[in-house]
């Protein structure tokens, strides 16, 4: 077991920049979405979720907002997905 | 036209005040009137880095405040007669920065005959980096290759375009340099740092300079003397560089590759 300890401690730790990138790739990415949204998205969400509420059974969790703005597109998209629970 | 350059990072600790020390030289040693503005507010540390520590007499507060003229305030460099520095209150809290107050003293600098002028943020986004960005024609990143620095980076990037004056009037955006320092070649060979096409691809901000990782950084804070200065060494000759590049001379990007040492020159050094 020591001999083995020994090879693996002995072994240099190549590439850890790789893995550097690739973690940052991801979370700049997700700030930038995050960075994109309006401020009024909550506030707007819980409107719209008190306008169906009016009509509906539904709870906040079951109205999702989603912004998205990737520099790809021509346009930014607002997704309003509400959830309807069946037989009400 | 005066230029108004932030050098800002978000991180603390990558070489903002040694970047905004040599860089600020360096355009002052092209002849143009240049001043270095110290934004740490209640952290000065400009004035050491440039060994001007006991000739501050007031500082950019006192100015803000009615309390001094911008004469009075601007401590003059002892080396090059062209640059100027502005240094930071040591004892008012940040709150003291006002973009009225900081409006008029950019307004008066440039009054005053300056070309460039550069503020050299404090770490953070709070009011004392947001007043160092707010009115800026330009800005240099400055990055160490390493992954909290990247980060921050790219955070202070979006609110370069997002919260500055240029943004909010709907102005050309600010022109962002990144500005990549304590470069180790070696350890990019090695595969243990982030290369500058890493920090490219993740930014993707025009690369201004790359100052190596060097000793002569630390000899040359302890001097007082902005490392710019000392041409003998690599971080000194890629501070030039990336100041030709700011006043648009074409250099190429040196100190970047990592040649293995000879077993003649292991030896002999060299």
């Amino acid at each position: 077991m020591g001999l083995l300890k020994y090879f693996r401690q002995e072994k240099p730790k190549k590439g850890s920049a790789r893995l550097a990138k690739d973690r940052l790739q991801i979370i700049v990415a997700h700030e930038h979405s995050f960075a994109a949204r309006p401020s009024y998205l909550a506030e707007m969400q819980q409107e719209i979720v008190a306008v169906i509420r009016k009509y509906m059974d539904i709870s906040s969790d079951d109205v999702k907002c989603e912004f998205s703005d990737k520099a790809e597109d021509d346009m930014s998209v607002l997704e309003v997905n509400v959830a309807l629970p069946k037989h009400k | 036209m005066a230029k108004v350059i932030v050098v800002t990072s978000g991180k603390g600790g990558v070489g903002k005040t040694t970047s905004s020390a040599a860089i600020g030289c360096g355009l002052a040693m092209s002849g143009a009137k240049t001043v270095i503005i110290d934004f740490d507010i209640g952290l000065r540390n400009l004035d050491l880095i440039m060994g001007c520590e006991r000739r501050v007499v007031y500082d950019l507060i006192n100015v803000i405040n009615g309390e001094a003229n911008l004469q009075q305030a601007l401590v003059k460099d002892k080396r090059i007669s062209t640059l100027f520095i502005l240094p930071a209150s040591q004892t008012r809290d940040k709150e003291a920065l006002t973009k009225v107050g900081v409006e008029k003293v950019i307004a008066d600098l440039k009054a005053d005959g300056f070309e460039y002028i550069i503020c050299d943020s404090p770490a953070g986004i709070e009011q004392g980096a947001m007043m160092a960005l707010y009115y800026a024609d330009e800005a240099i990143v400055t990055t160490n290759p390493e992954v909290s620095s990247v980060r921050d980076s790219d955070r202070i990037t979006g609110m370069l375009s997002s919260k500055s004056h240029r943004a909010e009037l709907q102005l050309s955006p600010i022109r962002v340099h990144l500005l990549i320092t304590r470069y180790c070649p070696e350890r990019v060979e090695k595969e243990e740092m982030l290369s500058i096409e890493d920090i490219d691809d993740l930014l993707g901000i025009e690369l201004l300079g790359v100052i190596p990782e060097s000793q002569d950084v630390l000899n040359a804070s302890n001097l007082g003397e902005p490392v710019i200065l000392n041409q003998d060494c690599d971080a000194g000759k890629a501070y030039q560089d990336a100041v030709d590049r700011l006043l648009g001379i074409d250099r190429e990007f040196r100190f970047v590759t990592y040649r293995k040492k000879g077993f003649l020159s292991r030896i002999f050094g060299g």
